[in-house]
């Protein structure tokens, strides 16, 4: 767009800047209120917003969905396929694993491990990294090649490669040993962005500006710097949980991320994956929902992305 | 007291054959961009020519529209969100709107060129600025690589570039912000063109150096007796350079004359204001005059003229009618060749 | 013992002249020492005495050495009197926007001396600086980077009342900032809105008002008009005067468009790669220019008048400003001018009234940074 039309925009049409006119009754408008106007507007939005709310529900009450217990095994149901009626959410809908276990029930109750596995790595991600970032980027110097060679160290170890070493000095391993992995080596990504971030935004005038009126760190860092230069890491962080999400069930599929006991869609895929020729449905459901998890989260992220950027519009 | 048609082109005669007429006219243009706060109407019915040889200055303030009919001209503009309703663009009596697509880019660059303000970021940091001046040889004109730096040279001598053999091979952080300008005008010369528009192309740079620049890019508009249209927000870079000015404002002009008479008589409140408000040796000490309020927001252009929340003339007849260009004339009645005011007060502002 | 130095250069304003010249501002008579100094203007609010800031250039990724160093401001002097506006122009890469961040010790100064009341403040950190910072505020060039995109105008001007509580209690600042709004002629009403409803002059007005909110002696105006329309500049310019009188402020007023600077100033300083070139009254500088740069500057700007094009000497300068990280030896301006000989690349000339004028009353008696200083008589900017 020209930059004339951009101006002309900004000026919002106040008549003389002298006369006393009253105000218009117009809502103020920021780049967040902006973005939520897109955002509204933008189907890609809409489709991963409602997906991941059901998630959310599912993951939370999964009992409002089934009243089948995950775990009653009946033997004689075993490897028992997709029926050939309809059974919709009904207990055999999606037919029946190993030990005779509903794939329905079990496919609803996995998606909480999913679920707290991706919120809370994404939190301790963006809250680790965010701050690692802000005070790489702000204070400079010999702390910010120090923050910066720390990053670099932990960037270098591959997420899983990584999680795979710390999960196994855990010999009792939950949803929360895994959150914690994950989180120590994922932090890396958001603490490259907030620096970027950061100093970009410690260049701005108004920064100077409130250092020239004597502002202290924190009034600045808090105020003029993080409400500016947090937009970015929010959509890196939407991006990064669908990935978080899939690093989860990758090392349950592996054997060393949540115990076996607990009904997660990773673990489920690992025991269905030996029988992928004669129960095919048994790795199906479990795998088609965490990719349609994973792509919600993403395409979240992308459309967060595209409304942040006024660039784009 | 002589009404000039709204559809007419003021006061250059109306041509549209290939000999004789101007070699650019621009014909009732309008353009529009359509946003999702809804339509900026950033030009509106804008009309002017040049000839061979002339400078126009174009003259306004950001959002008065001067660059999007620049943009227009050179069909660079982004459409959507432009779109251009209605209006004329005719290179030689050839409407440019009305061409094919490939017709248009067989014109751009080789016929008419155009200069940026910013040197920096029109020119790509990754190349060589003699592969990038050769490139226009090699595309256009299929020259060896060899014989297109040699050009590419040539051309660097001619915008003054010192040591030109030696730095062809400089890439653009190398230069600095005159010899980058330089470049775009080597550039924008490559092919010889027709016309030349120049958008701000000295504002970013240092007085020292934008004379220098100015001076050459007059030098060279004689030599190779081209159009030049000047598109700037300076006051003293037009008086400096131009043969006639049009002014405009939200979208269209306001005034049109040639640069000698805009100075002494100016005969639209707006160009008035913009000269008066110019600090000046015998008002020290005193409040220098300011035209009140703002530009207005394209979206919402006041009806009537669309100075009149700002003009210190208004009547309710500005808040009614949009003026047309009319002719000026002396207090005698005789036409001033050449000059036509927007404003339904003209003969208050120049005589009055 | 400072004290007592001060005094003294306060008089003749020349701190790095040498001896000879001291002795001979005393004995000028009465008409040269108000021409130089008045007196009636008292002592100087802010004086600066040859500040210097060399910005490190460095190399090496894990183990950073220094290779050199772009001196930015390179030994600069001016005084500053209450109540007036000190212009200071020169073109980009000059060092006159560094010398706005080393007063407003956004930048610690590489050595010299900034004294506001007889106090150096380049040397304060914490609780001092921050009690000085309430005194000089500055208004910044970009009114679209100035104010903060997620603040209301509210918070932006009612800023600075929170970080200094002790200038308008809790209560008190809502109608303070409303007060603020109204003096520099924007509706209080506004005061919830965000900064991009706003037009770049409307914002500057904004700027402005943050400004003064600590009721400061001094701004530090950088370039505070070069980003509105010409239409606009006008209104700014004439709401910073009426503001100087309302308030006696005492502005420095940094800019590159000379006759906006000759308006609004009561002395100038033309600025060249880190050095003062040449100082004065506005009449002195641009009536009675000495320093051949002074006068090529003005030469080229460009003249609303185009009457004035055919029969104007123009001085164009040939080539760019050299690098200041490799400045040329001796004079600076020496490889662009066309009085250059031998004794400009071997011997720096000094800030000082020129040995040819001293005793002259007139106004070419000035300080200027010329070996060769002589008047020349170019077009001033109108």
């Amino acid at each position: 767009m020209p930059e004339t039309l951009n101006k002309a925009s900004a000026g919002a049409a106040e008549s003389p800047a002298v006369a006393p006119v009253p105000v218009a009754a117009e809502k103020p408008r920021s780049l967040w209120s902006d973005a939520w106007r897109d955002l509204r507007r933008n189907p890609v939005f809409v489709i991963s917003a409602i997906l991941i709310v059901f998630l959310i529900v599912v993951a939370a009450f999964p009992g409002l969905f089934t009243s089948v217990d995950p775990d009653h095994a009946d033997l004689g149901k075993h490897y028992l396929g997709v029926p050939q009626y309809s059974h919709v959410f009904q207990e055999d809908w999606f037919g029946y694993d190993v030990q005779g276990r509903s794939i329905f029930a079990r496919v609803l109750f996995g998606a909480r491990a999913s679920i707290i596995v991706g919120v809370c790595v994404t939190l301790v991600v963006t809250i680790l990294g965010g701050l690692v970032g802000m005070l790489a980027g702000y204070f400079g110097g010999w702390f910010d090649s120090l923050l910066s060679r720390l990053t670099d160290v932990f960037f270098g170890i591959p997420l899983l490669l990584g999680a795979i070493v710390v999960l196994n000095a855990f010999t009792h391993r939950s949803v929360w040993t895994v959150v914690l992995a994950l989180g120590v080596l994922g932090w890396t990504q958001l603490a490259r962005v907030m620096r970027g971030s950061v100093l970009t935004v410690k260049q701005a005038d108004y920064v100077q500006a409130a250092k020239a009126l004597g502002a202290g760190t924190g009034r600045i860092m808090l105020r003029h710097i993080l409400p500016n230069a947090i937009a970015p890491v929010i959509v890196v962080a939407t991006i990064a949980l669908g990935g978080y999400i899939a690093a989860e069930a990758t090392l349950s599929f592996l054997g060393i991320g949540l115990p076996p006991s607990t009904v997660s869609w990773g673990n489920d895929i690992s025991s269905g994956q030996t029988v992928i020729r004669t129960a095919p449905h048994v790795l199906f459901f479990p795998s088609a929902m965490l990719s349609i998890t994973v792509l919600a989260f993403i395409m979240l992220g992308d459309a967060v992305r595209d409304a942040l950027d006024p660039k784009l519009r | 007291m002589t009404i000039i048609e709204e559809s007419a082109t003021v006061p250059a005669p109306r041509s549209g054959d290939d000999k004789g007429g101007p070699l650019l006219e621009v014909r009732d243009l309008h353009v529009e961009f359509h946003t999702r706060d809804g339509v900026a109407k950033a030009v509106n019915g804008v009309n002017y020519s040049v000839n061979a040889g002339e400078t126009l200055a174009v003259l306004g303030e950001s959002g008065s529209g001067k660059s999007v009919t620049a943009q227009a001209i050179m069909g660079i503009l982004d459409m959507p969100p432009g779109k251009i309703p209605q209006g004329e663009i005719l290179f030689r009596g050839q409407d440019m709107l009305k061409m094919s697509a490939e017709e248009r880019r067989a014109i751009r660059g080789r016929k008419i060129a155009m200069i940026f303000q910013d040197a920096l970021s029109a020119l790509n940091p990754v190349l060589s600025v003699g592969y990038q001046l050769g490139e226009m040889f090699r595309v256009h004109q299929g020259l060896s690589k060899k014989d297109a730096k040699a050009k590419a040279i040539e051309l660097m001598d001619r915008v003054k570039i010192p040591a030109a053999a030696a730095r062809v091979t400089d890439y653009p952080h190398q230069f600095s912000g005159g010899m980058r300008q330089r470049i775009m005008i080597a550039m924008a010369l490559a092919l010889e063109p027709d016309l030349i528009i120049a958008d701000e192309p000295t504002t970013a740079l240092d007085v020292t150096v934008q004379a220098q620049v100015m001076d050459l890019l007059a030098e060279l508009q004689s030599e190779f007796n081209m159009g030049l249209i000047l598109i700037t927000h300076d006051l003293g870079v037009v008086a400096d350079v131009a043969d006639k000015i049009a002014v405009m404002y939200a979208g269209r002009i306001v005034e049109q004359a040639p640069v000698h008479e805009i100075y002494k008589r100016p005969a639209h409140p707006y160009t008035k204001g913009l000269l008066e408000s110019i600090p000046r040796l015998d008002h020290k000490g005193q409040e220098l005059f300011a035209i009140k309020g703002l530009p207005p927001n394209l979206m919402k252009i006041p009806s009537g003229c669309a100075f009149n929340p700002r003009c210190t003339m208004a009547q309710d007849v500005c808040r009614t009618d949009v003026p047309v260009l009319h002719q000026v004339t002396e207090q005698d009645g005789t036409d001033l060749v050449g000059r036509g005011s927007a404003c339904h007060f003209w003969k208050e502002t120049i005589h009055g | 013992m400072a004290e007592l130095d001060k005094k003294d250069e306060a008089v003749d304003a020349t701190p790095n002249v040498t001896d000879i010249v001291k002795v001979d501002a005393s004995t000028t008579t009465e008409v040269e020492a108000i021409l130089d100094a008045p007196v009636d203007r008292g002592e100087p609010i802010l004086q600066v005495r040859n500040l210097v800031k060399h910005f490190p250039l460095t190399s090496g990724i894990l183990f950073r050495r220094q290779v050199g160093a772009v001196k930015a401001v390179d030994g600069v002097s001016f005084d500053l009197y209450q109540g007036e506006t000190l212009g200071i122009v020169g073109e980009s890469g000059c060092g006159k926007s560094t010398v706005a961040r080393l007063l407003m010790t956004l930048e610690r100064a590489t050595a010299g001396e900034v004294f506001y009341k007889g106090q150096d403040i380049t040397k304060l950190s914490g609780r001092a600086l921050k009690a000085v910072r309430r005194n000089i505020q500055m208004v910044f060039q970009d009114p679209y980077t100035s104010l903060n995109p997620r603040m209301t105008v509210g918070d932006i001007i009612g800023e600075p009342f929170e970080i200094h509580p002790e200038v308008a209690p809790k209560g008190d600042r809502r109608r303070k900032v409303q007060e603020l709004l109204d003096v520099v002629g924007l509706n209080p009403e506004y005061i919830n809105r965000y900064p991009h409803q706003f037009s770049g002059g409307q914002r500057q007005r904004i700027g402005i008002a943050r400004g003064l909110a600590l009721n400061p002696e001094i701004i530090i105006c950088d370039e505070p008009v070069s980003a509105l329309d010409v239409s606009v500049q006008a209104q700014v310019i004439n709401l910073m005067e009426k503001l100087q009188n309302e308030f006696n402020l005492s502005y420095v007023f940094i800019a590159h468009d000379l006759s906006i600077v000759r308006h609004i100033s009561d002395r100038v300083g033309v600025m060249y790669l880190g050095k003062m070139a040449e100082i004065g009254t506005d009449e002195q500088i641009y009536e009675h220019p000495t320093h051949p740069y002074t006068q090529a500057l003005l030469s080229a700007v460009p003249v609303p008048d185009p009457d004035a094009r055919e029969h104007r000497e123009r001085i164009i300068l040939t080539g760019d400003v050299p690098s200041p990280a490799n400045p040329p030896s001796g004079c600076r301006f020496r490889t662009r001018c066309w009085k250059a000989e031998d004794r400009c690349s071997t011997e720096v000339p000094l800030l000082a009234i020129p040995e040819r004028f001293q005793g002259l009353d007139s106004p070419v008696a000035h300080e200027s940074a010329c070996h060769f200083a002589e008047e020349k008589d170019v077009v001033g900017a109108a």
